[in-house]
């Protein structure tokens, strides 16, 4: 019975073709619209009448459900359009072909994104992926890898994202890694992560098949689009966005000449990402409620405070740079910094002749931090830092302005660390995250001459305690030898000597001996998941220490050369 | 005249032509008709073209071109310029510009001025007529205003009149198609916005069953410290790691890109694998089969039995505390006395060796004709006989240890034996030992068709079974009454090799264990009661509890099976507790304490209680390992057993001691 139930349920790939009557094209379409994926069958013989090849297996149910989709018929629609618009053009009726673009089939996707996301939070959950493929269908330089349409929309929608993200100022981590640029917000309590590339011109590979890439595209844009739609809603931004009244007044007489199109110039200026928006309802200043406080006890009560306590750590981190003047050279990423600086409140501007959208000049006395990247500029003012592009992002991270020092021009930048790593315990640790966590609690950093002296002391101490290790064993070696030796030397009585009893070691060595009797008694399955967590646990353990041995050996080598130095300049 | 007269012929000639080509607007002649009328101007020389406009190259290697009308060849000009000449004839010629080689005669042609002309006029792009004026005011002949006069005097045709047949046709296609819905008028536009509001109104009725069952897809893994573009310098990779990562199939490496560092921000590169890394998430989205799988987050300790601690469980044997010298060879066997006192132990170097357990010392060595495979020491206190297999035989041994009451009443007890009338033919020949072995202690000597391997007493002390272990079927079985020194073969016929068998402590039933089963015989009723499955692959060795209830049976295949009788066939508990094959095993006689020999020189004793009500299952706790042997050849310990009395056990290793530990 059971067994029969089973062979009923999954099918194959192949059979759902020949069923539906679908090309391989349309058939993947529906797949990634709908979101059918295959299934893992629990007993995969019995499906797969006894053989053990690796096939795929869908839920026969959902290939119904596909089945039921009205969008399949316009897609053959679309079809016969194109075989038709062919056929016209082969015979030249001019006529025809304009008739049946006319008629051109359109198809929308929207009651199948509410299906798939029946409620708004499920759409908000999923956009990840639309984000990322998004991000990078804009960066596409318009060569035919996909229509220059998308491309645009592609790009209108991630500027519109980024505005949101601006606007409600819920952006909390950043990455810069060498894949590309990781962002990371919290929208409605998602925190939703995506990726940038770089900004340079792609070379497409040729094993990519672009057109699964323009399907998810065509999804994820209009996913996107209704899920900008409603957030923009919620904070009573207009939409499609419109800047800020008197930030357009400004930006309106400096650079309106340079373009051709007032609709160009305005998404320009939109993706500047400088000016404010639009709001269909004025915003009234500090008008976050506050929580209502409920009377609670014990764990609730701890539980109440933490959160608190997490709450007022984001407010304060919302406005980290609320206050400060930036400025960009013109060889920083201008957006993805234009972006971040404005998601945490800070003022930022650009050379004219770098892009639309600069606010303030770069003679403006009131810059307090000015982002180059190169390691010595000409013309350098007096009453501002001059800092690397990197403190912006560990500030972010690190949820506090950091000290400018280490990021100064020509400075050996400290490492840039992951903010999306949290070390549980018995992790590795970079020296770097421990630094900054006592900054985080406010410790003072000590001067670092002191601290490599403290650690010299240290690592004098251990080596006492290896070598104490070190006689005990030798000791006991002795010991053994000699009770051999007596073993073999007939009998001899000699003097005895009173070992001292390490009461803790014998103790310890009792619950070790008890705990490797038990594991022999452990039964079969429980060995193994025993034996591989153990494994799991040991390799962590493994890893951990490599990282810590190898960077000790790199602080070592460097601490050598700097010894070198000094007695060389002595 | 003739001459001047074809001269103006061919001016008007040309002349014409260049109208021509004018009219047609073409402002680039091609430049081999401007050489054909060029030859038309020429007829000063005497020269003419008579093969017609041909690739001259074909010529190129004769000295003629053509033939005049007498046939004769006409002969190109001679040219014998060389370099030198062309630089003078340049030097020193003022109308070398203007000269010109003609193909189609090979001779040299000097431009007149109207043709120098001619070619300045082509060359700057204007008409080749002088006289053309291109800037004539165009006269429109068919405007808007209607004349009173039409343009041609030509009568209307018929067909302006009549209605098109063609257009009929067409007409009547459309309207067919279009009656027939292949042409579909203009569809109306769409007034919806692209995005609206589209959770407006979210109701909870439309969360379906496939929603609650949908398996979303898991977000893409968040990247470490190790994809910064200036991670910490541990994560970088060295040299070796490197090329280890670079010959990594990549579909198994750890990392997918290899980590690196950059000065500056400005010097990162973009990333050649983004696209990919895309693409495959796409795939990955719609290709990969989702299946929910609970993660166990099992904390390992949890894991471990609950077991009584060793501790409470005392007394066992813990700690190594005699050793048995003097074997040179393996001790293939121990066994001790029923009273606790002497300890005989046989060994690979042809000797049987009688200690007294408390001192380790050697009593007695007796020596015999082969390599000692088993000793079995007379459980009746009231008998003092040892068993010893070697060879194909089995000597009865009188030590004479301890009481000699008992070593005298032994004697006797063998010496009183008498013949009976009718002697019956035995598959073992009994010998009575007599002068150099029956000082030594021999006393009954029987001679076996095939090799013994082992020797074990019934717990009364008058039968002894042996064991011949043979792949032929018959005879592996042989149970001996030495009372009256009569041998049985209790099994006709016996399914596969017999390992060890054994007297049930009680009732009359005997074990026998063949590779994989353990059978049990009723002795009275003469047949097989149970057989117990040992779910191993050779057994080798089997102690039978003192209860009776239970056995253990250790496997080379590195299992311990403990069968409760009433419980079931198969074992109540398999112990896997040994590193390799186990030798032996042996229970206590009255501590509830079994220990297991194995070749990884370990001796593992355990608690095995056996509680005397039936319900409850009997206790297995490993207690204790141990160590006290080193392994030679690949061999630990051979034998293990119990202190009848006290809670000790001894073992006898291939290094050829035997241990105590107490």
């Amino acid at each position: 019975m059971f067994r029969r139930i089973f062979h009923w349920q999954f099918s194959a790939l192949v059979y759902i073709r020949v069923r539906m009557r679908l090309s391989h094209s349309i058939q993947r379409r529906l797949c990634i619209l709908k979101g059918i994926y295959p299934h893992e069958p629990k007993h995969k013989k019995k499906v797969n009448k006894g053989s053990t090849a690796p096939r795929t297996f869908y839920l026969l149910k959902d290939i119904r459900f596909l089945l039921h989709e009205p969008i399949v018929g316009k897609f053959r629609e679309y079809k016969i359009f194109v075989r038709k618009l062919r056929k016209a053009y082969g015979k030249a009726e001019w006529s025809g072909v304009q008739r049946m673009k006319e008629n051109k089939p359109a198809y929308k996707l929207d009651h199948i994104i509410k299906e798939r996301y029946p409620t708004f939070i499920d759409a908000v959950r999923d956009v990840d992926d639309a984000l990322s493929m998004s991000f990078l269908f804009s960066t596409f330089a318009r060569t035919g890898k996909c229509h220059v349409q998308t491309i645009q929309l592609c790009r209108r929608l991630s500027v519109e994202w980024m505005n949101y993200i601006i606007a409600s100022r819920s952006l909390r981590k950043v990455f810069l890694s060498i894949k590309g640029i990781y962002y990371q917000a919290e929208v409605l309590g998602q925190t939703i992560t995506w990726i940038i590339p770089y900004q340079f011109a792609h070379d497409h590979p040729t094993d990519v098949d672009y057109r699964v890439m323009a399907t998810f595209t065509e999804l994820y844009t209009t996913l996107l689009g209704f899920v900008n739609f409603r957030l923009y809603q919620t904070l009573n931004l207009v939409y499609p966005p419109k800047l800020d009244g008197q930030g357009e007044f400004s930006l309106k007489s400096e650079c309106e000449e340079d373009y051709a199109l007032e609709s160009e110039s305005y998404s320009e200026k939109l993706s500047a990402l400088s000016a404010s928006l639009a709001r269909t309802v004025p915003l009234v200043e500090d008008e976050e409620a506050e929580l209502d406080l409920f009377p609670a006890e014990g764990e609730d009560l701890e539980k109440m405070e933490a959160r608190e306590k997490i709450e007022l750590e984001q407010n304060e981190q919302k406005k980290l740079f609320e206050g400060l003047k930036l400025f960009l050279n013109r060889e920083v990423p201008r957006e993805s910094l234009a972006f971040v600086i404005r998601c945490f409140g800070g003022q930022v501007s650009w050379d004219k002749s770098l892009c639309i959208g600069s606010t303030y000049d770069e003679t403006d006395e009131t810059i307090t931090h000015h982002i180059v990247d190169r390691p010595t500029i000409d013309k350098q003012y007096i009453n501002r830092y001059y800092i690397q592009p990197q403190w912006v992002y560990d500030c972010v991270n690190g949820k506090i302005l950091l000290p400018v020092e280490e990021y100064f021009l020509g400075v050996t930048l400290p490492p840039h660390l992951s903010p999306f790593v949290e070390e549980s315990e018995g992790d590795y640790v970079p020296p770097e995250k421990l630094k900054l966590q006592a900054l985080q609690r406010g410790e003072k950093p000590q001067a670092e001459d002191d601290e490599e002296e403290e650690e010299e002391e240290e690592e004098d101490d251990d080596d006492e305690d290896d070598q104490s290790e070190d006689e005990d064993e030798a000791n006991l070696a002795e010991m053994e030898e000699k009770r051999a030796q007596g073993k073999s030397l007939s009998v001899k009585v000699t003097p005895g000597k009173v070992k001292p009893e390490n009461r803790m070691r014998a103790e310890q060595e009792e619950k070790a001996e008890e705990k490797r009797l038990a594991i022999m008694m452990m039964k079969k399955k429980e060995k193994y998941l025993y034996d591989k967590i153990m494994f799991g646990k040991k390799r962590h353990v493994r890893e951990a220490n490599k990282l810590a041995a190898k960077r000790k050996a790199h602080d070592d080598s460097n601490k050598a050369d700097k010894k070198k130095k000094k007695k060389k300049k002595c | 005249e003739v001459q001047a007269a074809s001269s103006e012929v061919s001016d008007h000639l040309s002349s014409k032509l260049l109208s021509k080509t004018h009219t047609r607007s073409a402002v680039n002649l091609p430049s081999h008709s401007l050489l054909i009328f060029i030859t038309f101007s020429v007829r000063s020389q005497d020269i003419r073209n008579t093969v017609g406009n041909i690739p001259m190259e074909w010529y190129k290697d004769y000295p003629h071109i053509g033939y005049d009308l007498e046939g004769k060849k006409i002969f190109k000009p001679i040219r014998n310029k060389d370099e030198l000449d062309e630089f003078l004839d340049k030097m020193e010629n003022p109308d070398y510009w203007r000269t010109v080689q003609d193909k189609m005669t090979g001779a040299d042609i000097r431009l007149s001025d109207e043709q120098v002309d001619l070619v300045h006029r082509l060359q700057q792009g204007k008409f080749g007529d002088v006289n053309f004026n291109e800037y004539e005011p165009a006269i429109d002949f068919f405007s808007n205003e209607v004349m009173i006069h039409p343009v041609t005097n030509r009568p209307q045709d018929k067909r302006s009149f009549i209605p098109s047949l063609i257009e009929k046709e067409k007409v009547g296609k459309l309207v067919h198609a279009i009656k027939m819905g292949w042409i579909k008028p203009h569809r109306p536009k769409e007034t919806t916005p692209q995005y609206y509001d589209l959770w407006a109104k979210e109701d909870p009725n439309s969360i379906l069953g496939r929603h609650k069952m949908h398996i979303p897809a898991p977000k893409m893994k968040l990247p470490g410290h190790e994809e910064s573009y200036n991670p910490p310098p541990e994560y970088l990779m060295s040299e070796e790691e490197r090329l280890a990562w670079e010959q990594q199939d990549p579909e198994y490496r750890k990392l997918s890109f290899l980590p690196q560092k950059f000065a500056c921000l400005r010097a990162v590169p973009a990333y050649s694998r983004f696209i990919h890394e895309r693409f495959e998430r796409c795939l990955d989205l719609y290709l990969c089969p989702r299946q929910r799988k609970m993660r166990v987050n099992v904390n390992p300790e949890d894991l471990i039995p609950k077991l009584p601690k060793p501790k409470d469980l005392q007394p066992f044997p813990t700690t190594q505390s005699l050793v048995y010298r003097g074997h040179s060879s393996l001790v293939r066997s121990i066994s001790i006395s029923p009273s606790g006192q002497w300890l005989v132990s046989g060994s690979d170097d042809c000797t049987v060796r009688f200690w007294e357990v408390s001192t380790a010392r050697c009593l007695k060595t007796v020596e015999v004709g082969g390599a000692v495979k088993g000793v079995a020491w007379n459980p009746n206190p009231s008998i003092c006989l040892v068993a010893v297999s070697y060879d194909d035989t089995v000597v009865l041994l009188n030590p004479g240890l301890g009481d000699r009451l008992v070593c005298t009443a032994t004697d006797q007890l063998i010496s009183s034996y008498e013949e009976p009338e009718e002697v019956k033919d035995q598959p073992v020949q009994w010998a009575v030992a007599e002068g150099e072995g029956h000082e030594q202690g021999h006393r009954l000597i029987l001679k076996h068709p095939k090799a013994v391997r082992q020797v074990t007493w019934h717990g009364k002390g008058d039968y002894l079974a042996c064991v011949m272990p043979d792949n032929g079927n018959s005879l592996q079985v042989v149970i001996h009454q030495v009372s009256k020194r009569r041998t049985q073969n209790p099994f006709r016929k016996n399914k596969g090799l017999v390992q060890c068998v054994s007297f049930h402590p009680i009732r009359p039933y005997f074990f026998v264990a063949t590779q994989r089963y353990v059978r049990v015989y009723n002795l009275i009723k003469q047949e097989l009661t149970k057989k117990l499955m040992a779910n191993c692959k050779w057994i080798s060795s089997m102690a039978i509890h003192p209860g009776g209830d239970n056995v253990i049976c250790g496997s080379y295949d590195c299992r311990l099976a403990w069968f409760d009788l009433d419980l079931s066939t198969k074992p109540y508990k398999v112990l896997r507790h040994h590193k390799k094959a186990l030798r032996s095993v042996a229970y206590h006689r009255h501590y509830p304490l079994f220990a297991s020999g194995s070749d990884d020189g370990n001796v593992i004793v355990c608690h095995g209680m056996v509680y005397n009500d039936l319900l409850q299952n009997p206790l297995i706790v490993p207690v204790k390992v141990l160590k006290g042997h080193t392994i030679t050849h690949d061999l630990g310990v051979l034998d293990v057993t119990f202190h009848p009395t006290q809670p000790w056990v001894f073992s006898s290793g291939a290094d050829g001691t035997v241990c105590l530990f107490t």
